[in-house]
């Protein structure tokens, strides 16, 4: 099977200083495949979920590249167009999931709302669907949790809550920013594999977009390591934790901790590596503004 | 990097200097009013009364903004009323600013019984009504300049207390507060030097904004007679004159209100302004 | 057997439960922290763990002394500090400090970076001793004159670590200090301070909610659990035998950079 969604050459600036966020960015995600984006922060990683999902900062544009959608270029869509594709066929499960509800409002309605004026559908097949996806993320009672606000719900339920919510409508390809960050270690290990059976289970493409190697190994099949905007590595999980190929890549899984070995140390990000993916960046820039 | 930093730099500098020249301006005319006054304030020539601006049919010369109904100068009573409303903007504003600060810091750093106390305070004043509380303090005091400071002072300190409490309970939970508690500094030390370089800004901000009110508040109680004597130059007094005429002199009321508006938002734009040059974390 | 410069006897802290106070009358009491009892010798670097909730932040609090203890005793280098004032506490706080979890939070914003570790000192921040505190944490010595946001994460939590050094304390208690980072400044920044507490024959406090950090650094670790220790051990045999099930729960649930490892 082909890739569901499809990133080529991707390239991105900030509108006020023209600097390169984004530096020709290519990827694939087969269907029902978890592809993980890693990097430190401000490697523009959070940032290629957002021009997926079309919700790019406004300071920041896209110049070039293409984002295919089932073949389909969501930057040459018409915006009706892509609001549909995008609507319909991907969702996102976000970082907080303290702010990502409303709090002012039910649970059931922020769930439903998108299936009602999105997919078209009539209200009650939407809360038959809502109560049913909430049990199939192990909520006890959905139709009692529909009817409760946010705060009365600890933060492993709002996060549950967030991922049945991205998976109601079925959609192709779920964007998940980062989603266990905030929760503690046992807390993220039950959303991780909470998210990893549904995922299987719905044949659901994932861009997981994380900054520990340590959530990688664990849930995804393939990798890009992002550095400044640029994926300097692209491989499978099984061939990166083995041999990773990039100075860069390697030296990030070397300051990564393992807690099973006694006498690993930590060791920082070298700065000649860090001078040299530096120096590969300049001359790429370089490059790509001969060429463009 | 995506906040536009840059941008507001830019705009923060046309702003400060705008306003600042325009205040600039207010202050020279109002300290050497004597010597750049045209004409006298008080006098009275029906002969000339009603004459138009400069550049209007009919004008006289030395009268570049025209006279009132009596026969006076507009020019120079404005410039005369500059002194009052800067006095007004600088002695109410200031004196506000520090009660309502003082206050304002105590309650939300100390906390506790002095916060109970501040607090009920400020909600049983904001129960009064402003502008009538005024003209019954005014009925009490007296008329006069004093007075009518004494009045803004009264009723505008809550303004100050309110927001600067707020600020100040918002920055004593962050953890440089705890820091310094820990350095072993005193709690008085921890609010001068720690906390109120954070507050500053905030005040900063309010204290502009207060002296356009208090320029603001001296032209109602002018426009209806209870600052100072009528016969002082005010700008409220000259746009309360000024209504009586609008058909036949529209310059007597217009003038006084161009200035009065331009300081007033002045005194703002220079507050943002100082503060956009000034704040280290904005920079 | 090394003198305890920390010892801590069934240390109880409560606070009132707003949500559960009737109209009239006092809040119920809810116990944060129920009854902890462990020493802290001199020269030795101590982990508490826990997850949210587990009360290992309000612990560290109650040991600088920022809250008041309900109950128990807290003594320091065997003075009893639990009762002590803020004014009675003053002579002692140049000897206890600590380094914060939010490095942004923890710096004053307006303040510069020599102020900020200078004030500690009584010191202005052209001073040498500043400078060499911050050459101390790898900074170069015209950071003096630079703003906290205009620092990387990193940096900021080094200023932390000078400010705190630059006091020559005998014990520092670090809350959570490496979450917020990247794991190449997390490494810099625990390999400064395992350099540092050797250096200087520091008596530390590492507290944490991930026990991959905690490793190397440490050489005993407290497990904590909805306000009381679950497991007290030595590193080592806590990572290879932990004897709690909560201490289980906690180890099995780090996902480790091997995708062989099953979990």
């Amino acid at each position: 099977m082909s890739a569901f969604l499809e990133i080529r050459n991707l390239s991105a600036r900030l509108r006020d200083t023209g600097e390169r966020v984004l530096r020709s960015v290519s990827l694939e995600v087969p269907v029902g495949a978890v592809q993980g984006l890693v990097g430190e922060s401000g490697a523009g990683k959070s940032m290629i979920g957002r021009a997926v999902l079309g919700v790019l900062p406004k300071a920041v544009e896209i110049v070039e590249g293409e984002i295919l959608l089932e073949g389909r270029d969501l930057l040459k869509a018409k915006p009706s167009e892509r609001r549909r594709l995008i609507g319909t066929r991907t969702a996102l499960i976000p970082q907080d999931p303290l702010t990502a509800l409303n709090p002012s409002r039910r649970i059931g309605p922020q769930i439903t709302d998108r299936l009602v004026d999105i997919l078209g559908w009539e209200k009650a097949r939407a809360t038959a669907r809502a109560a049913e996806i909430l049990a199939e993320v192990d909520i006890p009672q959905p139709e009692r949790v529909m009817r409760l606000y946010p705060h009365e719900l600890s933060g492993g339920m709002r996060q549950r809550i967030l991922i049945a919510s991205a998976f109601a409508a079925e959609p192709k390809l779920i964007v998940a920013d980062e989603p266990t960050t905030a929760l503690d270690v046992t807390v993220q290990k039950q959303i991780l594999h909470l998210i990893s059976q549904m995922q299987a289970r719905h044949g659901t493409a994932l861009l997981f977009v994380t900054h520990d190697l340590g959530v990688v190994a664990k849930i995804c099949d393939s990798l890009s390591v992002l550095y400044a905007g640029k994926v300097v590595e692209e491989t499978t999980v099984q061939k990166f934790f083995a041999a990773p190929q990039h100075p860069y890549s390697a030296a990030l899984l070397a300051a990564t901790p393992r807690h099973t070995d006694a006498g690993a140390s930590l060791e920082p990000v070298p700065r000649a590596v860090l001078d040299a993916v530096s120096a590969e960046i300049a001359a790429d820039d370089a490059s790509w503004r001969r060429h463009g | 990097m995506l906040d536009g930093r840059g941008a507001v730099k830019r705009r923060a500098g046309a702003r400060l200097w705008l306003s600042g020249l325009w205040l600039a301006l207010v202050v020279l005319a109002a300290v050497f009013a004597p010597l750049v006054s045209p004409q006298d304030p008080l006098a009275q020539d029906l002969m000339l009364g009603r004459l138009p601006p400069f550049w209007m049919p009919d004008h006289e010369p030395g009268f570049w903004l025209g006279t009132d109904s009596l026969g006076r100068d507009v020019l120079t009573r404005m410039i005369y009323g500059a002194r009052v409303a800067l006095v007004v903007a600088l002695s109410a504003g200031v004196a506000t600013c520090l009660i309502g600060t003082a206050l304002g810091l105590v309650a939300g750093f100390y906390r506790g019984w002095a916060d109970r106390i501040i607090g009920r305070l400020v909600d049983i004043w904001m129960a009064f009504p402003p502008v009538l509380f005024a003209i019954l303090l005014i009925a009490v005091l007296g008329t006069g300049l004093s007075s009518v400071v004494i009045a803004i002072v009264v009723i505008d300190w809550t303004r100050f207390c309110r927001v600067v409490r707020a600020e100040t309970l918002n920055q004593s939970q962050m953890d440089y507060v705890h820091s310094a508690r820990v350095a072993g500094f005193t709690r008085l030390r921890t609010l001068v030097a720690e906390i109120l370089p954070n507050v500053l800004p905030v005040i900063v901000a309010l204290l502009t904004l207060e002296m356009g009110i208090a320029v603001i508040v001296e032209a109602i109680l002018s426009f209806v007679n209870l600052s100072v004597s009528t016969d002082a130059p005010t700008w409220g007094g000259m746009i309360a004159e000024g209504r009586t005429s609008i058909y036949q002199a529209w310059w007597v009321l217009a003038f006084p209100l161009a200035a009065l508006f331009l300081t007033v938002l002045s005194f703002a734009q220079f507050g943002e302004g100082l503060r956009d040059r000034f704040d280290p974390v904005l920079r | 057997m090394v003198e305890a410069l920390f010892r801590i006897e069934d240390l109880r802290v409560d606070v009132p439960d707003m949500t559960r106070k009737p109209l009239f009358g006092a809040a119920p009491r809810l116990e944060i922290l129920k009854g902890l009892s462990f020493d802290i010798p001199r020269g030795t670097v101590l982990g508490i763990v826990g997850g949210s909730g587990s009360g290992k932040t309000t612990l560290g609090r109650a040991l600088v002394r920022l809250i008041k203890p309900s109950g128990g005793a807290i003594a320091f280098d065997g003075k009893d500090i639990t009762h002590l004032s803020d004014e009675a506490m003053r002579p002692l706080r140049r000897r206890i400090q600590m380094i914060f979890q939010d490095p942004m939070s923890s710096l004053n914003p307006r303040l510069t970076v020599g102020r900020i570790v200078g004030a500690a000192l009584g010191l202005r921040s052209g001073d040498r001793r500043v400078s060499e505190a911050l050459e101390q944490v790898g900074l170069p010595a015209a950071f003096v004159r630079r703003y906290p946001h205009e620092l990387s994460g990193g940096q900021r939590q080094r200023i932390g670590i000078a400010r705190a050094i630059a006091m020559r304390p005998d014990f520092i208690l670090a809350d959570e200090i490496v979450s917020g980072l990247d794991v190449s400044s997390q490494a810099q920044v625990l390999n400064l301070l395992q350099g540092l507490v050797k250096e200087l024959g520091l008596t530390l406090a590492f507290i944490s909610h991930d026990l991959s950090v905690i490793r190397r650094l440490c050489g005993r670790v407290i497990v904590m659990q909805a306000g009381a220790i679950v497991e007290d051990a030595p590193t080592e045999a806590l990572f290879e035998k932990p004897a709690h099930p909560y201490t289980r729960e906690l180890l099995d649930a780090i996902p480790s950079p091997d995708p062989s490892i099953r979990w």
